[in-house]
């Protein structure tokens, strides 16, 4: 036992502030959060603690998923990830296949397609904004004027004044901003697969198609996997670009991140830790099996 | 999670062509072009940043939005320089010390977990990485209720201790993955000479740590800057980071001002750029070197 502990114990120490912070700020804060939703903490005066709250259970929750409201917010993400998504898998695919080929300049051109991951989306917001500016025709600015200037007058909308489609127009500078860290991705994947593979497959004749179709997707399986994972945790999570280019009041483009903000504005604490608890566990649903499956790998 | 943040590795040899050297050169014009139209697409925003940032109040016609200004003018420049200065004092204020504090608990932590283990040591670490994928939505309410009881200020010292708790488990993860890299010799040597747990760290693994350190310092660096979530739900106008500023700026009453927002816009990306224009190299260096690969 004492054994046991002189070998458990110095690591464990080691670990201690971190596990007690991630225990409190994580763990700890997670089911607080439940806890909050479970309440019917809806006023400033409950929530400052000057008028008691009750427990409601999950009547916050079935309150909340009844609302045409939400349900468009919830739609709005499901539409908005499947945008971002799909985006920034094309683009940074093909952006790595382009430069998996020895190319001159390849850094420079690697660093261009990179850059806007350095930039904040309440920075880039602020073109993002202008360029997808809803006037039209005399009015038109942004993008809407550069077609016209290009004689592709027809593509001019309202982008993401479009009250059903509005938010697919806030994905088009989420997949600008991300593609480059797929393109990354993808581009490691591609040079992380040995050489005598492709040679191999090339000496038993294999045709371009084929040696992409059996070799090498194969093993960029596990890459596409972690960008999958990573965009698509980070846009179930969007909040800033929204912010930046719509507002937090506008209809079309908000979904449960920006939900919670105004909840939280509003002082009703109750309501924005549902929404919060109901982002929590449509992460959770598809992170933890990924972690899960991860951890088995390693341990193979 | 090995492929999380792969290296980005050696050019393949130029390999050999089975079609006609004009079908091949074609196909290499054909790619260049595509390469330089991927430049244009991605560099459209920053043109119009730029140049809309030096417009007068009289470039302002939706017609001329694309057109280069008439005459170019500082003044956006200064106004928003004189609305986000003292706010960019602030975000440095933030980012350096939760930046280094992180890096450091996620080196230790990643020396732990990778070379110092123990049972269960795959578990603790899965649970770490579980903070990294949370949508900090889900714990914001509370955390509000937890800061103030804790009596830290709203603002810079709030935000520094959330970007210092929030980034342990990326730091950890990479940390984590360079040092397993290490070959287990070196760990055994040292445990040889008698060295502990801690002597060990400090004198075999920290010395060796430095591409990590700089890929983590450029994670977290980038990551508290352009923070917005915590900026916006931590801190007010007043003692907000640059984030927070430049929203204000933006929707503020100098709305219509697109050329003052996009100055500001410029304005408060340049840290990060610069980061990542002088660090870059090393980055992808840090990146090769196997710092981040599993």
């Amino acid at each position: 036992m004492r054994k046991k502990l002189r070998r458990v114990g110095p690591p464990l120490l080691l670990l201690a502030p971190s596990l007690l912070l991630l225990g409190v700020f994580v763990y700890g804060l997670i089911a607080a959060n439940f806890q909050m939703s479970f309440t019917d903490n809806h006023t400033a005066a409950q929530a400052t603690g000057q008028a008691p709250a009750a427990a409601v259970w999950f009547d916050n929750y079935t309150a909340l998923l009844a609302t045409d409201a939400f349900q468009h917010s919830l739609l709005n993400l499901l539409l908005f990830t499947a945008v971002f998504l799909a985006g920034t898998m094309a683009m940074g695919f093909g952006w790595a296949w382009l430069l998996e080929k020895p190319v001159k300049g390849e850094g420079y051109f690697r660093s261009i397609y990179l850059f806007p991951m350095a930039v904040s989306f309440v920075a880039s917001g602020v073109v993002w904004r202008w360029l997808l500016n809803s006037n039209q025709d005399e009015q038109a600015s942004g993008l809407n004027r550069l077609f016209q200037i290009i004689g592709l007058d027809f593509l001019q909308n309202n982008w993401w004044n479009n009250v059903t489609f509005g938010i697919i127009a806030i994905a088009i500078p989420a997949i600008w901003q991300l593609s480059g860290y797929v393109m990354a991705l993808f581009l490691a994947g591609f040079r992380g697969i040995p050489d005598e593979l492709r040679e191999a497959a090339r000496m038993d004749g294999a045709t371009e198609l084929q040696l992409y179709r059996h070799v090498l997707f194969p093993q960029l399986s596990p890459v596409a996997l972690s960008a999958l994972i990573i965009i698509g945790h980070m846009s179930l999570k969007s909040f800033d670009l929204i912010m930046s280019i719509s507002k937090p009041a506008n209809y079309q483009t908000k979904v449960p991140a920006v939900d919670m903000y105004v909840f939280k504005s509003s002082f009703d604490y109750a309501n924005a830790a549902a929404v919060g608890a109901i982002l929590l566990v449509i992460v959770a649903a598809v992170i933890i099996p990924y972690l899960i499956h991860t951890h088995r790998e390693e341990k193979r | 999670m090995t492929t999380l943040l792969e290296p980005i590795g050696k050019k393949t040899p130029p390999e050999r062509s089975a079609t006609s050297p004009a079908r091949y050169a074609a196909g290499r014009t054909a790619r260049y072009a595509m390469l330089l139209l991927v430049v244009i697409v991605v560099l459209i925003p920053v043109y119009v940043l730029f140049v809309t940032s030096f417009k007068g109040a009289g470039d302002a016609s939706p017609a001329r939005a694309w057109a280069l200004p008439t005459t170019w003018t500082l003044e956006n420049w200064q106004t928003a320089w004189t609305t986000l200065a003292p706010a960019i004092g602030r975000s440095l204020q933030m980012v350096i010390p939760s930046t280094i504090i992180s890096a450091f608990l996620g080196s230790l932590n990643g020396f732990v977990l990778a070379r110092w283990r123990f049972k269960g040591a795959d578990i603790v670490f899965t649970l770490i990485l579980f903070g990294m994928f949370i949508p900090y939505q889900a714990v914001m309410i509370p955390l509000n209720q937890l800061v103030l009881n804790l009596g830290i200020p709203n603002g810079i010292p709030s935000l520094i201790l959330l970007h210092v708790v929030y980034g342990i488990p990326i730091t950890t993860l990479i940390f984590r993955n360079y040092y397993t890299t290490v070959p287990a010799e070196l760990i055994e040597a040292a445990r040889v000479d008698g060295a502990g747990m801690l002597r060990t760290y400090w004198n075999v693994l920290l010395p060796i740590s430095v591409p990590s350190f700089v890929v983590v310092l450029i994670w977290q660096f980038t990551n508290a800057w352009n923070d917005f979530l915590f900026a916006v739900f931590f801190s007010s106008s007043q003692n907000g980071p640059v984030t927070v500023a430049l929203n204000n700026l933006a929707n503020g009453a100098l709305l219509q001002n697109y050329g003052v927002s996009m100055a500001g816009a410029l304005l408060a990306s340049f840290p990060t750029l610069l980061v990542y224009i002088i660090l870059g190299k090393y980055f992808v260096g840090g990146l090769m070197s196997g710092s981040v690969k599993g």
